[in-house]
């Protein structure tokens, strides 16, 4: 009896320990993304806060329901656009064309999900890539996307009809609580019953079947919710760049999006946020050196894959042997 | 005289443009089926290595001065040859690996080729000559079929009956598909499995090589020739599922002609025709025409 007692009340007091120790670093990233702006130029972190949620939202996807996603950019650069559009066109308020945007990215997902979910794996990732194909084509012949030019010179506005968000400590702020929100968002949902779900037709989707889940619908729900974060990233970096181009619906957006994951740690809670800032900041030293680039993600693509493959975080995470 | 209220010129017109595009489907879609039916892999870097073919007969003929026919023999030997040295050096640490890092791995190969060449050689195409003994055009009375065209399509529907001839009706064949349906106990019977795996990936990327020499007279040699490409024909696989080797070859030159026949139709769908067939392909069949669901 007291050893089974004893093992029933360790797993919970792992679990609160964990907890702890998340809560712990939340807070720890929340005061470096307060303070840095001291230091670093402020629309530098919150480009690495668009990505870093845009990399969160994709992990949902890959790291606890083993769907790897090729054509994440569809809805980054959906949102980006329509968020975009509905501010710079329709003169809405700037949460109003975010929360809009999102809500578009909801319905692209929904429908982009209902097609990809019908095949598993590689298929899967094709699926996914092709459609995001589609999207671009889509975007570089409607006349609303502005072709070649994109939509430029997109008005930040004022926030709730109120906030002069052409202020950069304003966009900042807004930018600091999108992505917060959209972190603890994200760390509820994986330690939710929804997320263990997940996480178990990750591992073996049979049985999670015969246990009786209807799968798809699981994977549906993550596909959709991955989408509509993405899309909340690329409406809120359509705003603080003012700008909504092509490169946000590149399949090379895609591809950042999972090199970004892939680096920081598949799987991990903090992995998405440090490989989003380890590869922008690349991204900013290397700009001059044009394809450049390109090469240096592509070998870190490889070397990760070859031998690295839990990522930063997920080394550092099996170092301390804690969960991060 | 016209067709639909279409004039026949610009109807056969597009029409060979998709049989064109159907060839080139139809190789490269072939050589991912074969390489994912031995490998489990989607060969990411598939584009990259069509766009090695081609600069490879670039250079042969600039630096070398041989010409197109022995490039049509050297550069998917050299594309290859590069293809087995990935294949030892990296891929075949993957293989017991999940099957989506093997798709990493290649993507990040593509993006590294690609990047390099475009670093050396910028955006823009390098012309590539047709060959003299495939100059000029013939005249079919409704239209005019320039010969090297013709020969891009017989060539390509040679190449991919002679595969499927050997996959499907010779010993090596046999070999090939028994250790796609079960590895180890082929291994048992004495094959060497982990060399047929290499000359397999080495022998689906000269197809790929093959493709991008026969391109490089049609289309400019440029090293982002493979990259968008590529995507599609990644839906022509899912269309067509990757189980049956004549199904890749069908769907391949079927797709080219019905996005050809789009342009004709109706201009502004002719680039997402194919990914909205594999919309409604997933919706009705979800394990591709020729597939079968694993």
């Amino acid at each position: 009896m007291a050893a089974v007692a004893k093992s029933q009340g360790q797993l919970p007091r792992q679990e609160v320990s964990n907890w702890r120790l998340h809560r712990t670093l939340f807070i720890a990233m929340a005061l470096v993304f307060l303070l840095a702006p001291l230091v670093v130029y402020p629309v530098f972190l919150m480009k690495v806060m668009c990505f870093a949620l845009f990399a969160c939202a994709f992990n949902l996807l890959i790291g606890y329901g083993g769907l790897l996603s090729f054509g994440h950019s569809m809805f980054f650069g959906a949102a980006a656009y329509v968020s975009a559009h509905a501010a710079k066109v329709w003169g809405f308020t700037p949460e109003l064309a975010i929360l809009f945007a999102t809500a578009c990215t909801v319905v692209l997902g929904f429908i982009a999900g209902s097609l990809a979910i019908r095949r598993q794996g590689i298929y899967f990732a094709m699926i996914t890539l092709a459609l995001a194909q589609m999207v671009y084509f889509f975007s570089l012949q409607v006349p609303f996307t502005g072709g070649e030019d994109g939509i430029q010179a997109v008005p930040r506005g004022r926030l709730f009809g109120l906030v002069d968000l052409s202020n950069v400590w304003a966009m900042y702020a807004v930018v600091f609580t999108v992505f917060l929100g959209g972190f603890a968002l994200i760390y509820r949902v994986i330690h939710s019953p929804f997320g263990q779900v997940l996480k178990a037709i990750r591992e073996n989707e049979s049985r999670a079947i015969s246990l009786g889940y209807d799968t798809d619908r699981f994977k549906l729900l993550a596909f959709v919710l991955s989408a509509a974060l993405s899309g909340l990233a690329g409406a809120t970096k359509s705003l603080v760049f003012q700008l909504a181009s092509l490169t946000d619906v590149h399949w090379t957006m895609s591809g950042e999006v999972v090199l970004m994951t892939l680096l920081g740690g598949l799987g991990t809670i903090f992995g998405p946020v440090i490989g989003a800032a380890v590869i922008i900041t690349m991204q900013n030293y290397l700009a001059q050196l044009g394809a450049w680039v390109t090469v240096v993600q592509g070998v870190i693509f490889v070397v990760c894959v070859l031998a690295f493959r839990r990522g930063i975080v997920g080394e550092i995470g099996n170092w301390l042997r804690k969960p991060l | 005289m016209e067709i639909f209220g279409i004039p026949s010129q610009a109807l056969f017109g597009q029409l060979l443009i998709g049989l064109i595009n159907g060839s080139f489907y139809a190789l490269l879609s072939l050589g991912l089926a074969v390489i994912f039916g031995l490998l489990n892999i989607i060969n990411f870097t598939h584009g990259a290595q069509y766009m090695l073919g081609a600069f490879c007969a670039y250079f042969l003929l600039n630096r070398f001065g041989i010409g197109y026919w022995w490039s049509l023999l050297f550069a998917p030997l050299v594309v290859g040859a590069l293809g087995i040295v990935i294949e030892r050096l990296m891929l075949s640490k993957l293989y017991k690996l999940d099957h989506l890092y093997g798709l990493l791995l290649t993507f990040g190969l593509a993006l590294v080729i690609q990047g390099l060449f475009r670093n050396e050689f910028g955006s823009s195409g390098l012309p590539y000559q047709i060959p003299d003994q495939l100059q000029g055009a013939q005249n079919l009375g409704f239209m005019f079929l320039p010969n090297y065209r013709a020969w891009v399509i017989a060539a390509s529907v040679v190449v991919c009956l002679a595969t499927w001839f050997i996959i499907e009706r010779t010993k090596l064949g046999a070999y090939l598909r028994a250790a796609t349906e079960n590895a180890p106990l082929v291994q048992a019977f004495g094959i060497n499995v982990p060399r047929m795996i290499t000359l397999t990936y080495g022998f689906g990327v000269a197809l790929a090589a093959l493709a991008g020499v026969m391109a490089a007279p049609i289309y400019q040699v440029s090293p982002n020739m493979g990259a968008d490409l590529i995507i599609v024909v990644f839906a022509v696989v899912v269309i067509g599922g990757m189980g049956s080797i004549m199904g890749s070859i069908l769907t391949g030159f079927g797709l080219g002609v019905i996005e050809g026949l789009t342009k004709v139709f109706y201009p502004e769908a002719s680039s997402t025709v194919i990914f909205i067939i594999m919309a409604i392909v997933l919706l009705l069949k979800p394990a591709g025409l020729f597939g079968t669901q694993k």
